[in-house]
């Protein structure tokens, strides 16, 4: 891993990052990468796998609630709101 | 006002001293609220104490003068600040809940409500859940109550020392990875991690949601049994739980094959630790219980998987922070993306971005086959190994951790060697079966005494057969 790659994968999570964090990270994945690596020792075949426990874990979405019952509970929490929406900067 | 002893009380002791009258409900939040008072600044086991255990505590001696109370009923618990409770700030120990308050109770809140449980208050973790000392908080650790330069062990630190330090008769917490066992060996207590999907991870901030379960805390076997009772079950708002009709009850037998995989006990594992679990399967066998050395093949595998699988998760799972619904937001930005970037930078503390970094490596085009098609491959095989060993013995068991609680600030700068201390417990999260953790003794360390804990892993809805097995362990019987 180089520098470069961290970068994009910072960019990728949506965290800014100083430059002296993406060196410490850098490190830091490589003794990981380093430790986790020893799972390409095992013997296991990731195309002949069979399909685990099926059943359908949908359920019918009936009784909904009314609408805008919990609304003014959950913008309570939101950062920035304007009218029943939460409000964001633009986008492009 | 009656003299409470805190340091003897289980929940049953605690249910019939309110029934025949001893002390009241109110009485008994007030004694655990007094000891909270007194010892929380140092070790800092709770993050908030919530308003309402007095009126909680005031409705359950409601429900004893009027005979509905249930075996919960009046129980003061603490509850891990990542499992939502309506009204409650609910920070998961991050600067990026910092204000959030939850909108609404997590399903087994819901239940041990109805039960007429108190709840006393949220209890420190590291940030999210991740790690295995609570050093990761955004709010300063938790320390141990055996020796206070020592971790409480984690994510589950303040909740398995707000047992430790008599500041609750029982507590929640979760597991993903050992998060309730590891620190239970830290610190003297019963932990249970539950079979995937046995109890309603709805209302529980989500780490790895494959992995997750939600358990007791206690003090000894029959009170996380009574716990466990109480919170499980199918539920409509999480469609990983365990349909009923699913459920089997497995035969449990009065003595037992206790298979040890030997071969998974060689490195890294401190002597005082593996004496410990010598004696605890020598105590096993003059209970009349039959010890068998098992393998388990790719169980040496579990670790390294488990920081593949587990990441990935959590880059998913944490990329609903972003400052727009919910908790904190930085300001600043020129455009949405800015603004995400900032806050999540200000937001996350170190543990968390790491993980994100990782899941998100993992997770890219490129590296996935490698990384992650092949873990979640090698989880399949391992649930297979786990399969036939359980054909052979009717538990198995390890050590929970490998070491006694270690210093603070020992291991906080070498990831790898902090993650190295779930090596026991991650298998049962990777493949789903449930384990307990119980005490198992003491070892010296610089003059104090430290406890120890070994760990019982059944079969996928083997609870009954842990419950069993740990209260004889215990002398429970």
């Amino acid at each position: 891993m180089e520098i470069k790659d961290i970068e994009k994968l910072a960019e990728l999570a949506r965290i800014e990052m100083s430059q002296q964090e993406k060196e410490k990270i850098l490190g830091e994945m490589d003794s990981i990468l380093g430790f986790i690596d020893q799972i390409q020792g095992a013997k296991v075949d990731i195309n002949g796998r069979e399909a685990g426990e099926v059943r359908n874990i949908m359920r019918e979405d009936g009784d909904p609630h009314e609408s805008g019952k919990y609304t003014k509970d959950i913008l309570k929490g939101a950062p920035k709101t304007r009218d029943g929406y939460v409000e964001v900067k633009k986008i492009l | 006002m009656t003299k409470i002893n805190l340091t003897d009380l289980t929940i049953r002791k605690a249910h019939e001293a309110m029934k025949t009258g001893d002390f009241s409900a109110r009485e008994l939040t007030q004694t655990y609220l007094n000891k909270i008072t007194e010892v929380n600044p140092n070790l800092n086991a709770y993050l908030h104490l919530f308003d309402g255990a007095l009126k909680q505590a005031d409705e359950a001696d409601k429900r004893f003068k009027d005979g509905t109370a249930e075996l919960l009923t009046g129980i003061p618990m603490a509850i891990k600040n990542n499992i939502c409770i309506k009204g409650e700030i609910t920070t998961a120990a991050s600067k990026i809940l910092e204000n959030y308050r939850a909108i609404y109770d997590a399903t087994v809140i819901e239940k041990l409500r109805k039960a007429g449980a108190v709840f006393l208050g949220g209890t420190n973790m590291d940030e999210f859940a991740m790690g295995g000392s609570t050093e990761n908080s955004a709010y300063g650790v938790t320390k141990n109550p055996y020796d206070d330069t020592r971790v409480s062990g984690g994510s589950s630190g303040g909740s398995v020392v707000a047992v430790a330090m008599d500041g609750s008769l029982a507590s929640l917490g979760t597991d993903t990875g050992g998060s309730i066992r590891q620190p239970s060996s830290f610190c003297g207590t019963v932990g249970l991690k539950t079979t995937y999907g046995r109890v309603s991870r709805y209302g529980a901030i989500a780490m790895g949601s494959s992995l997750d379960q939600i358990g007791p805390v206690t003090k000894n076997v029959a009170d996380a049994e009574i716990i466990f009772d109480c919170i499980k079950g199918d539920d409509d708002m999480d469609s990983t739980t365990i349909p009923e009709n699913l459920i089997k009850e497995l035969k449990v037998k009065e003595k037992m094959t206790i298979g040890i995989p030997r071969h998974f006990m060689k490195e890294g594992i401190d002597e005082d630790v593996m004496k410990n679990f010598d004696e605890s399967i020598e105590k096993l066998k003059s209970l009349g219980h039959v010890i068998k050395d098992i393998e388990i093949p790719n169980i040496d595998y579990a670790l390294a998987t488990y920081y593949i699988i587990m990441p990935a998760e959590v880059s998913t799972n944490l990329s609903r922070f972003d400052g727009v619904r919910f908790g904190l937001y930085k300001d600043g930005g020129e455009n949405l993306l800015q603004d995400y970037m900032k806050t999540r930078a200000e937001g996350f503390g170190p543990e968390a971005r790491r993980r994100i970094i990782l899941g998100t490596y993992v997770l890219s085009a490129g590296y996935y086959d490698a990384y992650y098609d092949k873990a979640t491959a090698l989880r399949e095989v391992m649930k297979k190994d786990f399969t036939k060993a359980f054909e052979e013995v009717d538990i198995i068991l390890t050590p929970t951790a490998p070491t006694p609680a270690f210093k603070i600030g020992e291991k906080s700068d070498d990831p790898v060697q902090m993650y190295l201390s779930d090596i026991f417990t991650v298998s049962a999260n990777m493949v789903g079966v449930p384990a307990l953790a119980v005490p198992s003794g003491f070892t010296e360390r610089d003059s104090k005494q430290l406890p120890l804990g070994i760990q019982f892993m059944a079969p996928w809805m083997g609870e009954n057969i842990l419950f069993e097995i740990g209260k004889d362990f215990l002398g429970e019987k």
